[in-house]
């Protein structure tokens, strides 16, 4: 008996001091710079000047929706304070920024930063200083490289996985397509066209027959179009921001080409493409997409749009309600939200990256139903699932699964 | 009104002020003061404060550079962000793929823009004034575009832009990399400046001030007309071809959507500001074109803009000859104060 109460007695002083270690450390609260036991800072970078300005409606979305948070009572009782500066979208000018940001306001992290361009310009920066750059605002491909970039996440679905989804589509049910494909001249569309490219394989040089860029700076886009319809291409994939892509649509039904008609999620929003071009033009093009448009009268009555809407009339109400831009800024800040919420009192930036690359199936208000945000520590794309769907009447249509198509940097 | 008369108006309008060769640089103690100040400063302050001060230097000496083509030799441009993107692409592609020291890049980068200056001189030759300034408008937007072409995707890195690495401190110095590329700057841009004024001030850049007070007088004496507006043009892309190298090496990143039209404004308005044909001025002026935006955004973030443009509207109506005026005044209030 003697030995067994010495080992009880081992055992339970081990544990005594296991408990001892490990409580306080559990219950203390860690905070790196920019956090505190009453305010979270979170930086972030938009054009609200220059050309890329129609974006900065993101920021402001943003802003809007942390007053609505810190109103409602902040995050474990910590307010947000977000700053938010001007970069015009150029990348010399979001270095300076990112630099006074981390080094001047000491926030905590930098999220949502709008560009391709100027997330690239401090992209080593941020990786250098250990700062997230948390939910980048661009699609492209290269933000999933969790290795070389530890401390760099994207948000939304990206441009490559999105057309080899069209790809797939094409090659399954239109094989012998003749595609023609415009694109805008820059990393955006580049992009796309990489994937779609991807997406066809070794199919893709045959079955492109037109391939055309044009410049944001053209006031118009319909020369393009009357080319590529001379190519005789019975598949159209528009990659166009949402005034060329009005262009597009309107132009293809003057001109009287009705091909297959692809459009890039991107132009895919009712109220500022849709309806200007026309609704008998845009009968039967195909698009996905991965949040609840607010502009299609499907959604009139869903709890989310509501949600949505409440939000905006207390807070933004000088918000443009057919800009997808609003609801995409709602999405992606109640994300940082359930990240922070998951941080807990332990608002180190090592943990907040910890929490964003472990969040499964979180379905923040606004995304269409059955799409979720899943991340791991090998995959820093939150968003990469998609629908497709066709625009039918004066609505889009949703139709087959919810497909994914990740692709990493 | 005449035809005739009106084009003589047009001249008129754009002759650009003559400036004594004396009053386009500082004397000597004040430039000894601003020396000093310039290299104690970041021995106190924060990195993110050098590396501002190191952006004010890049873009004062591109300023400069402005200002000795119009303050100078009287032409004008509106066509810098194309020079400053050469360089700036000339520094990045050597130190990234060639693997070239970053020092060495940067008279590199100030040849490449030299003989591109002085190539683009030539056609410019038959221009003046506002159509001048139209020609390198039309450079500076086409340049952008250059840069994303396929062809050359392989070296620029196209739409995405090449990422550069920082150098560290030599010979084992003790100090951050900010404050190194910082004194390094300094090094750069003050032997830049000496030779600028050095420049001015000789036989070159007495041809320079004769073309811009009368060109036909100017040939009349004998000045090369053709040979100096080119070179004033070359020199002028080449300075700002260094301090676009030394910008890609600060800022560690080169992209086409960095080099558009809105930087050679920029320059511009820094040139105008810092006082057309005064070389101190420079730095002046592009204080005015790195704080004063954030200033405007500070006070209204929905409306920057429009603060900026009534800043920019004061400075203009307040001080129209810009920081050369404000010179000028504070030198004869000192010297009043003596006299008393």
């Amino acid at each position: 008996m003697p030995a067994i109460h010495l080992r009880l007695g081992a055992f339970s002083a081990a544990l005594a001091l296991l408990a001892a270690t490990t409580t306080p450390s559990v219950a203390q609260k860690k905070y790196d710079t920019g956090a505190s036991d009453t305010e979270i800072k979170i930086g972030n970078i938009m054009p609200y000047s220059g050309a890329a300005s129609a974006y900065g409606v993101i920021g402001k979305t943003e802003e809007a929706y942390f007053r609505k948070l810190n109103a409602e009572g902040g995050i474990n009782g910590r307010k947000i304070t977000f700053i938010s500066y001007d970069d015009a979208y150029t990348p010399p000018k979001t270095v300076e920024q990112a630099r006074k940001l981390v080094e001047s306001d000491e926030v905590l992290m930098i999220f949502n930063s709008l560009g391709t361009p100027p997330n690239s310009a401090i992209q080593k920066y941020m990786n250098q200083k250990k700062v997230p750059q948390l939910f980048v605002a661009t699609g492209a491909t290269k933000w999933n490289d969790p290795k070389e970039f530890p401390w760099t996440m994207g948000w939304q679905p990206n441009y490559q996985s999105e057309s080899i989804i069209y790809a797939k589509y094409i090659l399954k049910n239109k094989p012998n397509a003749k595609i023609a494909v415009l694109y805008q001249n820059d990393d955006y569309g580049k992009d796309y066209l990489k994937g779609f490219k991807d997406g066809l394989g070794s199919k893709a040089a045959s079955m492109i027959v037109a391939e055309d860029s044009y410049e944001v700076t053209e006031p118009t886009i319909d020369s393009h179009i009357v080319r590529l319809k001379a190519s005789g291409a019975d598949v159209f994939f528009n990659i166009t921001t949402p005034k060329f892509a009005a262009q597009a649509i309107k132009k293809n039904a003057e001109l009287g080409w009705h091909p297959l008609h692809f459009l890039n999620n991107v132009s895919s929003s009712i109220g500022s493409v849709i309806k200007p071009a026309g609704f008998e033009a845009a009968q039967g093009i195909i698009s996905s997409q991965y949040l609840k448009d607010p502009t299609d009268p499907q959604w009139k009555t869903d709890k989310a749009m509501i949600a949505w809407n409440e939000f905006l009339d207390k807070y933004y109400p000088e918000a443009n309600r057919a800009d997808a831009s609003v609801m995409y800024a709602y999405i992606v800040s109640q994300g940082l939200v359930h990240v922070l919420k998951a941080c807990g009192d332990n608002l180190t930036r090592e943990n907040i990256m910890k929490q964003a690359a472990s969040i499964r199936d979180y379905e923040p208000g606004g995304l269409l139903p059955g799409v979720k945000v899943n991340t791991s520590a090998t995959d820093f794309a939150p968003l990469s699932q998609l629908q497709l769907m066709q625009f039918k009447g004066e609505t889009w249509d949703r139709f087959g699964e919810i497909l994914s198509g990740d692709v990493g940097g | 009104m005449s035809a005739a008369e009106e084009v003589e108006v047009v001249t008129e309008g754009q002759a650009v002020e003559a400036v004594p060769k004396r009053a386009m640089t500082l004397g000597y103690g004040t430039s000894l003061i601003v020396l000093a100040v310039l290299i104690l400063i970041p021995l106190f302050v924060k990195n993110f404060i050098i590396f501002q001060m190191t952006m004010l230097l890049i873009y004062a000496l591109a300023v400069m550079a402005l200002n000795i083509l119009t303050g100078g030799s009287g032409q004008f441009s509106l066509g810098q962000s194309a020079f400053y993107a050469v360089g700036a692409y000339t520094s990045a592609i050597l130190m990234e793929h060639a693997g070239m020291n970053y020092a060495l890049t940067l008279p590199v980068a100030g040849i490449v823009c030299f003989g591109f200056g002085f190539l683009f001189g030539q056609p410019a030759l038959r221009l003046s004034g506002v159509y001048l300034a139209l020609a390198t408008f039309a450079l500076a937007t086409a340049m952008p575009q250059l840069l994303k072409l396929g062809y050359f995707e392989h070296w620029t890195g196209g739409v995405q832009g090449l990422v550069v690495t920082k150098p560290d401190a030599p010979f084992g110095l003790p100090m951050g990399q900010d404050m190194w590329l910082y004194y390094f700057t300094l090094a750069v841009s003050i032997g830049i400046y000496l030779a600028s004024v050095n420049l001015l001030r000789s036989r070159s850049g007495r041809a320079f001030m004769a073309i811009r007070d009368n060109e036909i007088a100017a040939s009349a004496m004998g000045v090369d007309v053709a040979l100096y507006k080119t070179l004033a043009f070359g020199v002028s892309a080449g300075i700002t071809g260094v301090a676009g190298g030394l910008g890609a090496i600060a800022v560690q990143f080169v992209a086409p959507d960095g080099y558009t039209i809105q930087l050679a404004i920029s320059l511009f308005l820094g040139m105008v500001v810092g006082g057309v044909g005064w070389l101190p001025g420079s730095i002046v002026g592009s204080a005015f074109i790195i704080f004063v935006p954030n200033i405007a955004e500070g006070i209204s973030k929905g409306l920057s803009g429009a603060v900026f443009g009534v800043l920019l509207f004061l400075v203009i109506f307040l001080v129209p000859h810009g920081a050369r005026q404000v010179a000028i005044i504070a030198q004869q209030l000192a010297a009043k104060l003596k006299k008393n």
